[in-house]
């Protein structure tokens, strides 16, 4: 825990060019491994131990809960973690553990390390066990590697557009699956392109302001470390496609740790592995796989559960570590601002 | 090892490193901009090409060879060449037949970026 704390700090540091101090928001973050819920609620955050309480909640009609995971990597056998696929079991066992089966799951890619249809079999063969029915996935940029995405559209892109992106509705709440992790160019960052930015436009025109909105993709839609590419180049329009709904969730992998963002009513949150973690931005090198110890593994690896309340309109998202036994942050409450 | 001593060797390493810089910014960064032997190595490591600007002479076969634990790829920004996929370890080659700049990037982390000139 402690080495963690250590990192967000690092984190933050960057991360507090602009001016904007997150750095007791970002405090709160570690705390999340451990079960904290995020409860986004007209705009204003707000945080909760993962308690009973919620479960209850979770409970009533017309609230569901769906889990992210992402960045599995089936296929990578580095000393990073040797076993990824065992990580990934450990991952779902946790999902089929879990209070309530969740009404789908959303994975943000990098499914694969190397796009080999082995490694897509690999990933095919655990995810059966799932307790959730339906699983949406949106590629990263390693499920695309050689063929343009051709076995990937064919394995998982069913009934999507272009690349790979979609929309559905659930439960009152809608959701789109963008891809911004294909044709990246020269020097640049993640990409979601023109094609998809209008039917991005297309696809939320006419939608009342009060829809609650989860977009993913794999690739932060938001600016993280640009010299890494941790970012988007073109979020800034398609976030501007949102600006008018009154809850806005931005769910993203790539980077194999969690970060959050929060500006006005968009909440924006990055996703563990359920492989390898990565260092925090302009720690190391570069942004290869971080070596730790293989019993802090677990800890650094996770899956993210989102919980929509009725109630409040809200989405809370609660992430946990592979290696969590799943108790709650005790005592821990407040805002951003304060709290932990 | 005395603490001061390690005081030492951890302000020592940092000088050292500067200083060798240096040197490596004045005679061989010379030979960088002369044409090299007609067969030249780029090695990619920490997600970067290095060199990262490397000129050769008509002729030349370079060859690339991917030294991190992620794949990467080299691909010529006006479809000169494209390499596969490079895991760790994996090497790509190309002869270069035309003199010219060649600019080229990974695909897969466009932030890495290179150029081969050929003269």
């Amino acid at each position: 825990m402690e080495k963690k704390q250590g990192l967000i700090d690092q984190t933050l540091q960057d991360l507090n060019n602009d001016g904007i101090d997150r750095r007791g928001f970002l405090k709160c973050m570690a705390w999340a491994g451990t079960g904290l819920v995020w409860t986004m609620s007209g705009g204003i955050p707000m945080s909760r131990a993962f308690a009973k309480g919620h479960d209850q909640s979770v409970a009533k009609s017309g609230n569901f809960t769906f889990v992210q995971i992402s960045d599995s990597h089936i296929g990578f056998n580095k000393p990073a973690n040797p076993d990824v696929t065992a990580t990934l079991q450990t991952a779902i066992n946790k999902i089929n553990a879990m209070p309530h089966t969740p009404d789908f799951i959303i994975h943000t890619g990098d499914l694969s390390q190397l796009s080999k249809p082995s490694e897509f079999d690999t990933l095919d063969q655990a995810l059966k066990g799932v307790s959730a029915k339906q699983i949406y996935f949106v590629p990263g940029e390693h499920d695309m590697l050689s063929d343009n995405g051709e076995q990937y559209l064919q394995r998982y892109g069913k009934g999507t557009k272009g690349i790979g992106w979609s929309s559905f509705d659930h439960k009152g709440v809608h959701f789109v699956g963008l891809v911004n992790a294909a044709n990246l160019k020269a020097g640049g960052m993640g990409s979601l392109g023109h094609e998809q930015l209008e039917w991005l436009e297309d696809d939320l025109k006419g939608r009342s302001a009060s829809t609650p909105i989860v977009l993913f993709a794999h690739i932060p839609l938001w600016t993280i470390y640009p010299d890494w590419g941790w970012g988007t180049d073109d979020s800034e329009q398609a976030l501007s496609y949102v600006k008018r709904f009154g809850s806005v969730t931005v769910l993203n992998g790539h980077i194999h740790q969690i970060m959050q963002k929060i500006e006005g009513k968009v909440s924006f949150h990055t996703a563990m592995s359920t492989a390898f973690p990565q260092p925090a931005p302009g720690t190391a090198p570069s942004a290869g796989p971080m070596k730790v110890p293989a019993d802090q593994l677990q800890r650094v690896l996770g899956i993210t559960d989102v919980n929509y309340l009725v109630s409040g309109r809200s989405l809370a998202v609660v992430d946990s570590p592979l290696g969590d036994s799943g108790s709650s942050a005790s005592g821990h409450g407040g805002g951003p601002g304060g709290g932990s | 090892m005395t603490r001061e001593n390690v005081w030492i060797a951890g302000l020592a390493a940092p000088v050292m490193i500067a200083m060798l810089l240096l040197f490596a910014g004045s005679p061989s960064a010379t030979a960088n901009d002369q044409p090299q032997a007609a067969n030249a190595e780029v090695k990619i490591d920490n997600f970067s090409f290095g060199p990262e600007t490397l000129t050769v002479p008509v002729g030349a076969t370079v060859t690339w060879t991917n030294k991190d634990d992620i794949p990467h790829t080299t691909v010529s920004t006006d479809g000169a060449f494209k390499s596969k996929v490079m895991d760790t370890d994996e090497k790509f080659s190309y002869t270069f037949a035309k003199a010219g700049t060649y600019p080229y990037y990974c695909t897969i982390h466009p932030k890495m970026t290179g150029k081969i000139v050929v003269q």
